[in-house]
């Protein structure tokens, strides 16, 4: 039996999210945005919530918190050094596709993990295997193979794999 | 005169940033370099120019524009995306990397 708080409101994440997002591009607080806003964020949680394959829950909000802060510095050291690298000679560029063992279980969070690796710097993720454990990364310039792995490892994976599962 | 010239620097960084994403697409050497370039180079560019426009209506209007907080929000979830799938159809459509060579390991 699923419970009346789990038909009516089965992601209140999901569902403040979108009222928030209704707020913002009516940029206004009048009763009636608010009330079809209100209206929007509980009906399509409710229509949708059998694609989503399961909740996520978040473990550790500081975590996350600190993660987004170090992802946001990341994607403008991203820019700065992708623009140097596209500046600069393009013969000395080391192309390369990484194959990137993940631990991570959950889809949503893999899903997470590539978004964020096709963010940051001078990587994108190109392709997950079929069972689901090894991530094709493509990095634009890298003189170390082994060290590029590591590094996305330690620095997105790890973080993540602490503040999900 | 202060947020006027906050202004203009952000947008000529901007600008600089969505022009070095251009230039890349045409001196990159193979495909797989050259989806790079747009999901890196251009959500700063991209995003600049709309702290710009935010700060510049907001003192212009009086209230807080927040219309590019979304156009943001939306850009930051879709161009991941994008470069995903740009990457998978490169890869199954076997194309050479620069150094002539076809991957194979697509990892399944």
């Amino acid at each position: 039996m699923i419970g009346i708080r789990q038909r009516i409101l089965p992601q209140p994440g999901f569902s403040l999210v979108l009222w928030i997002i209704w707020i913002l591009a009516h940029e206004s607080l009048a009763p009636d945005t608010l009330l079809i806003g209100a209206g929007a964020a509980l009906f399509l949680p409710a229509l949708t919530h059998h694609f989503w394959p399961e909740a996520l829950r978040v473990r550790r909000w500081g975590k996350l918190i600190k993660f987004l802060l170090i992802f946001v510095y990341d994607i403008i050291v991203a820019n700065i050094q992708v623009a140097q690298l596209v500046l600069g000679p393009s013969e000395k560029l080391r192309p390369a596709f990484l194959e990137v063992p993940i631990t991570l279980t959950n889809p949503l969070v893999i899903s997470i993990l590539s978004a964020v690796i096709s963010l940051a710097p001078g990587t994108v993720a190109a392709n997950l295997s079929g069972d689901r454990r090894t991530l094709l990364v493509h990095i634009l310039h890298t003189e170390d193979t082994e060290g590029s792995i590591e590094r996305i490892k330690e620095r997105y994976e790890a973080p993540l794999k602490e503040i999900f599962q | 005169m202060i947020a006027e010239i906050i202004i203009s620097a952000l947008i000529l960084i901007g600008v600089t940033f969505s022009f070095i994403g251009s230039l890349g697409l045409v001196k990159l050497r193979d495909f797989y370099m050259r989806v790079h370039v747009p999901t890196k180079a251009t959500t700063l560019g991209i995003g600049s120019l709309l702290i710009a426009s935010t700060i510049f209506f907001t003192i212009h209007r009086g209230t807080p524009a927040v219309h590019e907080i979304l156009i943001v929000l939306f850009l930051f979830m879709t161009a991941p995306v994008s470069a995903h799938m740009l990457m998978k159809a490169g890869l199954h459509e076997r194309l050479k990397d620069v150094n002539g060579e076809v991957e194979e390991k697509l990892g399944s």
